[in-house]
């Protein structure tokens, strides 16, 4: 196991170019364990961006309308700005195996607003839930802190493979009693070269170094 | 030499990306309301349901298909049907208009139905449209959101199926839907719904072919009026509950 992911290192990671993937503005997948902090990430990166580009979000939230209103209810966005889209119980079908409803999604708000920036919400799944490259063309993966210290360790296609890993509330790492140079040791292991960022968006809403990330990627799309 | 399109089997195959997970044929409301609680439910309901609402997607499937199928392969040997359609190809959105707003008229007391059924159009078009290209399905396109039923039988007729089959592709379909929403939604003994789930499609396969049958006759008329209008207005009444409810997993 721990081999395998060695041969990552191999294989540098750069985000730009990016994969062709699908026409149109860039689109970032959010995903991550329930209740990792999607929708907070979500949300900090619309009030730090909303200012210098146009954005859109597709949240898939299990129950449908609930993400979209806490975005709503904190004016991050406004309300045509935002879809939500149903996944029958099956989180990682939406954003994998058939991702037909969220392209639906999609290409609905990119014909009405013509962004620069789309973000799409998976429900929260496991720690083998990642975005198909047929829907985005680059995914978060948000993991928490008081989930534990050893999930980087454990892997799985989300930690290992997502084009930036963020470890979220790191002011509970004390509280729980996890090591964040563990996070970052086996994190930085098990991904090679792709990037790694360890925040609490509690404390820091604007999501400094996510917002830079994405800006970065945005430009590249643009070219 | 007769041989199975394997296209068809692919239709048939809900691991093609065609939007079908996220809708639980109104199984979900049911659900919700304590209507179906249980493997024995699904057992009653579940033929309910493909007597009452099976006719009029199998029946556009098969009128689609049929449609869809071109003249120069309307004499092969495998199109077995006896009535063939003379009916214009229809390679133009205006050729498919009529049948479309057929389907409309048959789900015409729930808003929520035709979404859901134009949601799983559109989504099945984007697949059908790259794995069997054809001018059927470009055609289709012009409706930007064509029904199910519609795309479900054009593809079947570019993947080489009869309008029979495309009939019995829409009633595998809603059994199918019913079935993986149930064991999602209830935690059903999955291999009991799969036995639940053979027996209902060895009933449905009448309902199939009668609405085939039916579907053969509109288009040999050109009158999209002959398709099947069987309903269920529970069904329809749940749809639109469900349609306005918060907290809801499938979208229909
Ligand atoms: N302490 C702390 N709490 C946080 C932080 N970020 C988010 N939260 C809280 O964690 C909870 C879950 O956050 P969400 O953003 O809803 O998480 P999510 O990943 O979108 O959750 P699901 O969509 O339900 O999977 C909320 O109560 C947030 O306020 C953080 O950095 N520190
Ligand atoms: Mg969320």
């Amino acid at each position: 196991m721990r081999r395998k992911h060695r041969d990552d290192l191999l294989t540098a990671h750069v985000p730009t170019p990016l994969p062709a993937g699908p026409a149109g503005p860039l689109r970032v997948g959010i995903g991550g364990p329930v209740g990792g902090g999607k929708t907070a990430l979500v949300a900090a990166l619309c009030r730090a961006l909303r200012d210098r580009m146009s954005i859109v979000v597709v949240t898939n939230d299990i129950y449908t309308t609930e993400d979209a209103d806490f975005l709503r209810r904190h004016g991050v966005l406004p309300d045509e700005r935002i879809r939500a889209v149903q996944t029958g119980c099956c989180p990682h079908t939406a954003i994998r195996d058939d991702i037909t409803a969220n392209l639906d999604a999609v290409d609905e708000l990119v014909a009405r607003h013509d962004p620069d920036l789309v973000l799409v919400e998976s429900g929260g799944d496991n720690l083998t839930a990642t975005f198909s490259y047929g829907l985005v063309h680059a995914q978060i993966f948000v993991l928490d802190v008081a989930g534990g210290d050893k999930v980087p360790r454990k892997g799985g296609p989300g930690v290992t493979r997502s084009d930036l890993l963020v470890i979220n509330k790191i002011d509970l790492a004390e509280l729980v009693g996890a090591d964040l140079d563990v996070m970052r040791r086996d994190a930085a292991e098990v991904r090679g070269e792709r990037p790694t960022v360890l925040v609490s968006l509690r404390r820091q809403p604007d999501a400094g170094p996510i917002a830079d990330w994405v800006t970065g990627l945005v430009a590249a799309r643009r070219g | 030499m007769t041989s199975v399109p394997m296209g068809l089997l692919l239709l048939a195959d809900s691991r093609l990306p065609a939007g079908g997970h996220g809708h639980s044929g109104g199984i979900e409301a049911l659900v919700d309301r304590g209507l179906l609680r249980s493997t024995d439910d699904l057992h009653a309901v579940l033929p309910a349901r493909v007597r009452t609402t099976a006719a009029v997607p199998a029946g556009a499937a098969a009128a689609a298909c049929a449609l869809a199928t071109p003249p120069s392969r309307r004499q092969e040997s495998h199109h077995q049907d006896t009535r063939r359609p003379d009916g214009g190809f229809p390679d133009t959105g205006q050729g498919w208009r009529r049948w479309d707003a057929a389907g409309s008229v048959r789900m015409a007391p729930a808003a929520a139905l035709r979404d859901a059924s134009r949601a799983q159009g559109a989504a099945l078009l984007r697949t059908a449209g790259a794995a069997w290209p054809s001018p059927a399905l470009d055609a289709l396109r012009a409706l930007r959101r064509p029904h199910h039923a519609l795309v479900l039988g054009a593809a079947a007729a570019a993947a080489g199926a009869t309008p029979a089959q495309a009939a019995a592709l829409a009633v595998h379909h809603l059994i199918g839907g019913a079935c993986t929403a149930a064991v999602r939604l209830l935690g059903l003994d999955p291999l009991a719904v799969g036995a639940l789930a053979a027996r209902a499609g060895r009933q449905a396969e009448p309902v199939a072919a009668g609405a085939a049958d039916a579907a053969l006759a509109a288009v040999a008329a050109d009158d999209p009026a002959l398709l099947p209008t069987d309903g269920n207005p529970l069904a329809d009444v749940l749809a639109e509950l469900h349609h306005r409810s918060e907290a809801t997993l499938f979208a229909s």
